[in-house]
């Protein structure tokens, strides 16, 4: 009984934390999934897939309500989507080849330079 | 539409179809480099992901990666979650929900760079359950 209620708190929590950030910001649900999928029992590779499909009814409610309030059309996201599909297919094939640990330094280097840029503008 | 536009949504699909920070990539691009409001940013962001999420977690689905049963658990709260943060960014407003959104760039960023390599930290997991059992 312990541990079923150790598990459900943390299933709870995990869920509030990436919910409401990816809800917050638009975005970062999926990192934060990631780490926390793994905390719990899950693999590095099964995290990353499962964190996708923890995401996915996030996201459509967040960007329902991001319609909801005005902040974005449905129109200006159009033009991204299509190299983005062709991306997402490429990257389920690549998840299981590689392991992008360099492409994920360059890519925190880049993060922290848009992170200052941010917090300057 | 420009190249760079193109290539933000390849590399946004790419890295949002692994869970690895795909949308940081759109938003950044869009609130960093070109004239898109903070809040609008998130918003394309989150109208752009549904489709590519939706395609990586079929594809996934099909090669029964996913964990249901505990994924949809976790999204049924997670749902709550998002409607505690839309609250959240319509009481901050775009500019200071920027801000956050450039912290949090920088501490993500920062752990990536300082990441170690996946066998590494497997090394260590396994030698940490064997303590346990």
């Amino acid at each position: 009984m312990k541990k079923f209620s150790k598990t459900s708190l943390l299933t709870a929590v995990t869920g509030l934390t990436i919910g409401m950030v990816n809800g917050l910001l638009g975005a970062g649900g999926g990192m934060l999934a990631v780490p926390l999928l793994k905390k719990s029992g899950l693999d590095q590779k099964e995290a990353h897939s499962n964190a996708v499909a923890v995401i996915l009814p996030i996201s459509i409610l967040s960007a329902a309500l991001y319609l909801y309030k005005n902040y974005v059309g449905l129109t200006q996201a159009l033009p991204y989507i299509p190299a983005g599909l062709l991306g997402a297919v490429a990257g389920t094939y690549l998840l299981k080849k590689i392991s992008p640990l360099w492409l994920k330094r360059i890519f925190g280097l880049f993060m922290v330079y848009a992170g200052v840029r941010l917090l300057l503008k | 539409m420009n190249i760079s536009a193109l290539l933000a949504g390849l590399f946004s699909g790419i890295l949002g179809s692994m869970g690895l920070g795909g949308g940081a990539v759109l938003v950044i691009y869009l609130s960093v480099f070109t004239d898109t409001g903070q809040l609008t940013s998130q918003g394309i962001n989150l109208i752009f992901f549904i489709p590519i999420a939706a395609v990586s977690v079929i594809i996934y689905s099909y090669k029964k990666q996913i964990k249901w049963k505990y994924t949809l658990k976790i999204a049924a709260w997670g749902l709550a979650g998002a409607a505690v943060g839309l609250l959240l960014t319509d009481f901050l407003g775009g500019k200071i929900t920027g801000k956050i959104f450039g912290l949090l760039l920088i501490f993500l960023g920062i752990k990536e760079i300082f990441r170690k390599s996946d066998k590494t930290v497997a090394k260590k997991e396994k030698t940490c359950y064997t303590k346990n059992e």
